[in-house]
């Protein structure tokens, strides 16, 4: 059985590389959609029987329950920023997660935010 | 701007505002460190993959389209009470991923570069990049031992700094040595928001 399949070929497909992709099912369109500091929290939790949800967007649920940007997701489930947006979106439209984008640039300039900002920075 | 969808069975938390701080410089010249020192997390590690998007803002010459580039960035956070949590990011050292120092600086509040007296032309890059695209920074001038010691006066003159940028030394290894950096960062930040030169 299998006779054309050598064990070393499966060094090949470089799964560590691959395997984000295919989770992400090759979709990469969802990457502008949200910054790394884009902030997602968890709303609805998955009961694991949901349809088309892998392992890795039921992490992203979990690990949610406290509000985390982008860039701490991809860091704790050790994937790249791009596939965790890919993912992120898959479940802001399933309604899973809230999403809270950075203020743009042009909006930083709230006197309160920079006073606040401050006032903690001294504090720590 | 929060958003779910209407039929979410809880209404969204209200979730604190997210800003973004730059730590760049050379090289080994103690991004990392910094961030650590001033993070309350020990620093994270993310990963961004150079891709399609990324052409025409990025020298791809000699490079295959089809091949991706990993570029691993080091970041940490402070939570600023319920209300502001700020992300530090250490930028990538090497001048080539222009694109992730783009989206890093989209929306950023401000950087520090960070200098090491022995290799100062190593922070040019960085300089260079926030004068041009007008992101409010600060020169940190990391005290490593047994660099010689300059006048800072000299270090911004060397560095062709504008008047206005605040020079100062610091040991990225010490919490409130950084603190003091981020301080004088925000400070300046705040005094060339847009509206204050604009009204």
């Amino acid at each position: 059985m299998n006779a054309g399949w050598h064990p070393d070929e499966e060094r090949l497909l470089d799964a560590p590389t691959i395997r984000p992709y295919v989770i992400a099912r090759g979709r990469t369109e969802a990457q502008d959609r949200f910054d790394l500091i884009s902030l997602a929290v968890t709303i609805r939790p998955t009961t694991g029987t949901e349809i088309g949800l892998d392992p890795e967007h039921q992490a992203i649920v979990r690990l949610c329950r406290r509000p985390l940007s982008v860039a701490e997701i991809a860091a704790h489930l050790d994937l790249p920023a791009g596939i965790v947006r890919v993912l992120l979106g898959d479940l802001f439209d399933r309604g899973f997660l809230a999403v809270q984008q950075p203020q743009p640039e042009t909006d930083v300039l709230d006197e309160r935010m920079y006073k606040a900002v401050l006032d903690g920075l001294r504090a720590l | 701007m929060a958003f779910g969808r209407s039929d979410s069975p809880q209404a969204p938390p209200k979730m604190p505002t997210a800003i973004k701080l730059l730590i760049a410089g050379g090289f080994g010249v103690g991004k990392t460190t910094m961030v650590g020192a001033v993070s309350e997390i020990r620093p994270l590690r993310t990963e961004e993959t150079l891709t399609d998007r990324s052409v025409g803002v990025d020298d791809l010459s000699g490079v295959e389209a089809k091949s991706t580039t990993t570029v691993a960035m080091d970041f940490g956070r402070i939570s600023i009470g319920q209300d502001f949590v700020l992300y530090l990011f250490g930028t990538p050292g090497q001048e080539r991923f222009w694109f992730v120092w783009d989206e890093l600086a989209r929306g950023a509040l401000g950087a520090v570069v960070l200098a090491d007296t022995r290799r100062l032309a190593d922070c040019f890059p960085s300089v260079d990049y926030f004068e041009r695209r007008g992101t409010p920074f600060v020169v940190a001038v990391n005290c490593f031992e047994g660099a010689p010691v300059f006048d800072l006066d000299e270090v911004k003159l060397a560095l062709n700094l504008g008047g206005d940028v605040p020079i100062m030394l610091c040991d990225a290894r010490k919490r409130e040595s950084g603190k003091e950096v981020l301080i004088e960062l925000v400070k300046h930040a705040y005094g060339k928001r847009p509206t204050a030169t604009a009204r």
